[in-house]
């Protein structure tokens, strides 16, 4: 958008919004939303206790767990399935089925089989994030210029070379797209559930903060969040960006 | 050949199922049920009638919040696609909420509506209305110029080409957010039913672990994902059958 | 017309060659000869098998029945003495033109020092100086096809395929490029496999002309130009001899058109 002629940057929007919320909160029209600036200034005290630096870790460890899981496995998995019709075809209707499932209904199995801990919420995060990396790695292998494969095996490339050299090379701006959206899935994944575990991590904070009534505290805890995770996702699609001016030309 | 994929899927349920079986015989964990003990309370829970009366009660909030996503979704999302204005001042929200786990705002929600419908309604929205909003917007942005300009040349008012141009031109991608925001309002809904109250589906899934019936645990589980499957593959169906030809590339969660 | 004579030494022979997609007959019993050094097309109606032909003979499909000789040794799967240039270029897009020139050494194991020698030799060869660090999103069709001649070259195989090189091109630069190809079968000790759909560029610039039947494919008679090959580039196009054989050609392929 244009104001006088001057291009305003994209996301510049969000400080008006900002400042509609710092002016309710003065106005103090409802307990639940106090002003930004009071959540910063609580966000500042908070930042360094034990507890949010070590719900922070406990957090971003099981999301890092999770995502590195899902993308081990995801994207050899959805190579695979490209490459290999068999694999393909018995693969492919569980991997759709879970795109689609509330994965949410299977949290309370997982919390029985693997108790109430970290590694239940490290599969759930793995859950989340996984099937959309291998759709999209099988995608990006299904549309690889079949010239490609061809002119690899003419000059005599073994099934290793074929795969790192073209394969994996052809299909990295899907498997990125598939990485991205992971990511995203990933995090909702982890704060779903820290929530119904509820007993690590950013889930027990919530429970502690919303039981006081600590609203300052809650929204501070949110603001964090969903400022990481913009972050994650702003820099994984700046990535995809920098590979996609081949996307369209394989 | 025809009976290729059929036999294949036959093949893969029958590996899964059985491996299932197998792991629930040895078993790997008292709280992994066999296959077949599942099968049976899935079907006590249907035969008593306690399946049918559950998903009422879980559809209600789904069913609820999905219309009005769609409807304030659609609207803003076209709205966004329209006006260069509108589009600056509110897609970044939309861009965020659709990024940052908005499953966390929850307790909050309870805070403000306490725990009955209003704040389910609530979650289904907040998961599904952003990827229904951005795929609308998308598309209604991305209405080739030339049709466009082909409705101005022939002198269509605004009004005519934006239903006659501009929303059919848009309509499958449409579509496919909305498919994409009812996945998103079924996990919202069942997230709902097992943080904020138990009901439905949700509280057989609750009542029958603290019981330790784990076969009904697992039943109930199946089936609603099984539901959510089946309902999202009819609408994908529609969605080919009704748009048959256009190319589908939409904006993906 | 039919003139294969025995005593040429041939570099590649066809022999008796099937091929059966499912169940779609593209060629049966084709058998064919190309002699050493020279260039022969490869003219047919479209969807008659030349693709397959090439490929076979490149190795990348298998005959359903029937054998492929190159320097009288049977095929049976890709190999250092053919390379293939491709229609659509088949360039790796995030690789900058030095490295999809070398790609082919690459991956028979060439060091990195001495495949970029060789590539930057070809490179200038077909007149891409400069461009070693562009990447082929960043040149035009005509370019992009040099790259992939040069990439064939760079392996210095005996035998080059090539499946319609030039149809992604404009008309001049094709033009050119038919000039080009008249002089690297002049001057290096090549074997040519020439694929393509206009006759024109068939008689331009083949020593002969193999014409296919539509599907199932058979050789249905083959063309040697002798009287103008000899003669300078620019006076083939008058040359009487060279109008008479394109409208022989049409002639005959007209039929099966539609
Ligand atoms: N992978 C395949 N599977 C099944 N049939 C095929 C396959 N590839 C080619 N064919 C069939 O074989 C026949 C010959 O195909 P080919 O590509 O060799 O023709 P072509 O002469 O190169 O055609 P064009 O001039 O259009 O390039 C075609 O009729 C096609 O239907
Ligand atoms: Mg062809």
């Amino acid at each position: 958008m244009k104001v006088f002629g001057y291009r305003l940057p994209g996301m510049s929007s969000l400080l008006l919004w900002a400042l509609l919320w710092e002016i309710v909160g003065q106005m103090e029209l409802t307990f639940f939303l106090p002003p930004l600036s009071a959540i910063f200034v609580t966000l500042m005290e908070i930042g360094t206790t034990k507890v949010f630096i070590k719900a922070l870790q406990e957090t971003g460890h099981a999301f890092f767990v999770g995502t590195f899981f899902a993308i081990v496995i995801g994207v050899p998995v959805g190579i695979m399935m490209g490459k290999n019709r068999l694999i393909d075809e018995i693969l492919l209707p569980w991997v759709n089925m879970f795109l689609s499932a509330p994965l949410t209904a299977l949290v309370p199995v997982l919390m029985v089989l693997f108790g109430f801990g970290l590694k239940s919420i490290i599969i759930t995060t793995t859950l989340f994030a996984i099937w959309i990396i291998v759709l999209n790695s099988r995608a990006g292998v299904l549309q690889i210029n079949r010239s490609l494969v061809e002119m690899a095996l003419s000059f005599g490339a073994s099934p290793k070379d074929a795969f790192f050299k073209i394969y994996f090379w052809a299909a990295l701006p899907e498997i990125l797209g598939g990485v991205r959206i992971g990511f995203i899935r990933a995090v909702k994944g982890v704060i779903i559930g820290q929530l119904l575990i509820s007993v690590v991590g950013f889930g027990a904070l919530f429970e502690l903060y919303s039981s006081n009534f600590l609203m300052k505290h809650f929204w501070a805890v949110l603001i964090v969040l969903f400022t990481i995770s913009f972050i994650i996702a702003e820099c994984l699609a700046w990535l995809e960006r920098r590979v996609s001016y081949y996307a369209a030309q394989r | 050949m025809r009976y290729r994929s059929l036999f294949l899927n036959f093949v893969s349920a029958s590996i899964v199922f059985g491996a299932w079986e197998i792991a629930g015989r040895i078993p790997v964990s008292f709280a992994f049920p066999t296959f077949i003990e599942s099968m049976s309370a899935f079907w006590v829970l249907i035969i008593e009638g306690t399946l049918f009366t559950a998903y009422a009660e879980t559809l209600r909030p789904l069913v609820i919040g999905v219309v009005i996503s769609t409807v304030l979704g659609v609207g803003i999302g076209l709205w966004i696609g329209l006006s260069r204005a509108f589009d600056w001042l509110v897609s970044p929200i939309f861009i965020v909420m659709q990024t940052a786990p908005l499953a966390a705002l929850i307790p909050l929600l309870i805070m403000i509506y306490g725990i009955g419908l209003t704040s389910k309604v609530f979650v289904v929205c907040i998961m599904a209305m952003p990827v229904i909003v951005l795929n609308t917007s998308a598309a209604v942005r991305n209405t080739p110029a030339s049709i466009i300009e082909m409705g101005n040349s022939f002198l269509g008012s605004r009004r005519d080409v934006i239903i006659k141009i501009i929303l059919p031109a848009a309509s499958p991608i449409v579509f496919a957010g909305l498919r994409l925001g009812v996945s998103a309002g079924f996990i919202g809904a069942i997230l709902a039913e097992l943080k904020i109250t138990p009901t439905g589906v949700g509280d057989i899934i609750s009542y029958s672990r603290s019981i330790a019936d784990y076969p009904t645990m697992y039943a109930a589980i199946l089936s609603i994902i099984l539901l959510a499957v089946v309902f999202l593959n009819v609408l994908e169906r529609i969605e080919i059958t009704l748009f048959k030809g256009t190319r589908r590339n939409y904006v993906s969660d | 017309m039919n003139n294969i004579s025995t005593d040429v030494d041939n570099a590649v022979t066809v022999r008796n060659v099937c091929k059966n997609y499912d169940n779609v007959e593209a060629l049966r019993d084709l058998s064919l000869e190309f002699p050493r050094g020279q260039l022969t097309s490869i003219l047919g109606p479209s969807g008659c098998g030349k693709t397959t032909l090439l490929k076979i003979i490149a190795g990348l499909l298998k005959p359903t029945s029937g054998e492929i000789l190159v320097n009288n040794k049977p095929v049976t799967g890709p190999g250092p003495d053919r390379a293939f240039v491709f229609q659509d270029f088949a360039l790796l897009p995030w690789a900058t033109v030095l490295r999809n020139v070398a790609f082919g050494l690459e991956l028979r194991g060439v060091a990195k020092s001495e495949r970029e020698a060789i590539a930057e030799k070809y490179i200038k060869d077909v007149g891409l100086t400069d461009f070693e660090h562009s990447y082929p999103h960043e040149l035009s069709g005509g370019m992009r096809q040099r790259v992939g001649l040069a990439r064939a070259l760079s392996v210095d195989a005996q035998v080059l395929l090539m499946d319609e090189p030039f149809s992604a091109v404009d008309e001049q630069t094709r033009r050119k490029f038919q000039e080009d190809l008249l002089d690297l079968v002049k001057n290096e000790n090549k074997t040519f496999l020439f694929v393509t759909h206009s006759i024109e560029e068939a008689v331009y610039v083949s020593d002969q002309i193999a014409i296919l039947l539509p599907r199932p494919s058979r050789v249905s008679e083959i063309i040697r130009p002798s009287g103008f090959r000899e003669k300078e580039a620019l006076n083939i196009r008058r040359d009487p001899e060279y109008l008479d054989i394109v409208d022989r050609i049409w002639a005959s392929l007209r039929t099966y058109v539609e």
